[in-house]
C-alpha cells in the first residue's frame, strides 16, 4: 500500500477524460434511464449469477457495460496508447480494500460514480453527505497509513 | 440494441477512466495524500464529469421516457441515514487502501496486475456481503429510504 510514487498533475487529460465519464452518464440516463453508479451496475450484473438482495433485475445493459468498461484499455493499447497504472502490491491490504469497498458501496447504496457523478449532477443532499464522508475517511486513511504509520 | 449502446456506455466511461489518470491508483492514493505527494488532478475528473452530467441530465430529462427504456429510474431517497454515513466511511477507507473505487477496478482487470486479480473478486464478495446485511435491516433507522 506504500507507493509514495510521484505522479504528474495532469489537469488536462484528467478534465477531458471527466467530461468522457459524464458524458457515459448522460448516456445511460438517456437510453436506459438509470443510474450509471458502477457499484449498482456490478450489483445488477453479479444478481444474475448469485441470489444478491435488492439487485437491480435489468441486466442485459448492465453486463454489456461492464464488458465496455473491460474492452476500454486494451482498445487503448490496440490503438498503441499506453495504460499508466501502477497498482499497490500488498495482496492482504488489496484484499481488505476490495471487501471495504464492496461492503461499504452496497451499505451506502453507491460509489465515485452514482454518488459523485450522478448524485452531485442531480443536487442530491443524500450523495452530497455521501461523497464528504467518503473523501474524509479516504483522506484519513491515506494520511494514517503514509505519514502515521510510515513505511508499512 | 441495449446490449450495443450498454457496451458503447461502458466504452465511453472506461475510455474517461483510463485518460483521467483515475484508473492508475497510485494517481488516486496521491490525490488522498494531501499531505504528501499530492496530485489534484482527480478534482478535475470529478470536475469536468459532474458538471457534463449536470446540463446533459437537463437536456435528456426534457424527454417523456429514455430512448430504449419506459421510465426514468432517479432514486427517490432523501433521509440521510446511519446506512449511507457508514457504508460511504467504509467505502472511503478502502478506497484509501487500495486506490481503487468499482470502476477502476474493472477497467484494470484486463491488466491482469497481482493486487488488480485479489482486489476486484474481493470487491464482489463485499457486494455481496453488503448486500445481505442490508436486507436484515439491522442498520436502518425508521424511515429510512433504499
Amino acid at each position: 500500500m506504500e507507493m509514495e510514487i510521484q505522479t504528474a498533475f495532469t489537469p488536462w487529460a484528467s478534465l477531458g477524460g471527466g467530461v468522457l465519464i459524464g458524458l457515459s452518464a448522460v448516456m445511460v440516463m438517456g437510453i436506459f434511464g438509470r443510474i450509471a453508479g458502477i457499484s449498482g451496475i456490478t450489483q445488477g450484473a453479479v444478481g444474475g449469477i448469485l441470489p444478491l438482495r435488492g439487485a437491480p433485475k435489468d441486466r442485459d445493459w448492465r453486463w454489456a457495460f461492464l464488458l465496455g468498461l473491460l474492452a476500454a484499455p486494451m482498445l487503448i493499447m490496440a490503438a498503441g496508447g499506453t495504460v499508466a497504472q501502477t497498482v499497490p502490491q500488498n495482496l492482504l491490504a488489496m484484499a481488505i480494500a476490495g471487501l471495504l469497498v464492496g461492503l461499504g458501496t452496497a451499505l451506502g447504496s453507491g460509489c465515485t460514480s452514482g454518488h459523485g457523478v450522478c448524485g452531485l449532477a442531480r443536487l442530491s443532499g443524500r450523495s452530497l453527505v455521501a461523497v464528504a464522508t467518503f473523501m474524509t475517511t479516504g483522506f484519513i486513511t491515506v494520511f494514517l497509513l503514509r505519514h502515521v504509520l510510515g513505511g508499512v | 440494441m441495449r446490449i450495443l449502446w450498454g457496451f458503447l456506455s461502458g466504452l465511453v466511461f472506461g475510455l474517461g477512466l483510463v485518460i483521467s489518470g483515475m484508473a492508475n491508483p497510485a494517481k488516486v492514493l496521491n490525490f488522498l495524500d494531501l499531505a504528501g505527494s499530492w496530485d489534484p488532478s482527480l478534482a478535475f475528473v470529478m470536475g469536468g464529469a459532474t458538471v457534463t452530467a449536470f446540463i446533459g441530465y437537463r437536456l435528456v430529462w426534457r424527454r417523456r421516457a429514455p430512448v430504449l427504456d419506459q421510465t426514468f429510474d432517479i432514486p427517490t431517497g432523501r433521509s440521510i441515514d446511519r446506512l449511507l454515513v457508514t457504508g460511504a466511511a467504509l467505502f472511503g477507507i478502502g478506497w484509501g487502501i487500495g486506490g481503487f473505487c468499482p470502476g477502476p477496478a474493472w477497467t484494470a482487470l484486463p491488466l491482469l496486475a497481482p493486487g488488480t486479480l485479489i482486489f476486484l473478486p474481493a470487491m464482489l464478495v463485499g457486494l455481496w456481503a453488503g448486500a445481505w446485511i442490508k436486507g436484515l435491516g439491522l442498520l436502518n433507522t425508521k424511515g429510512a429510504a433504499t
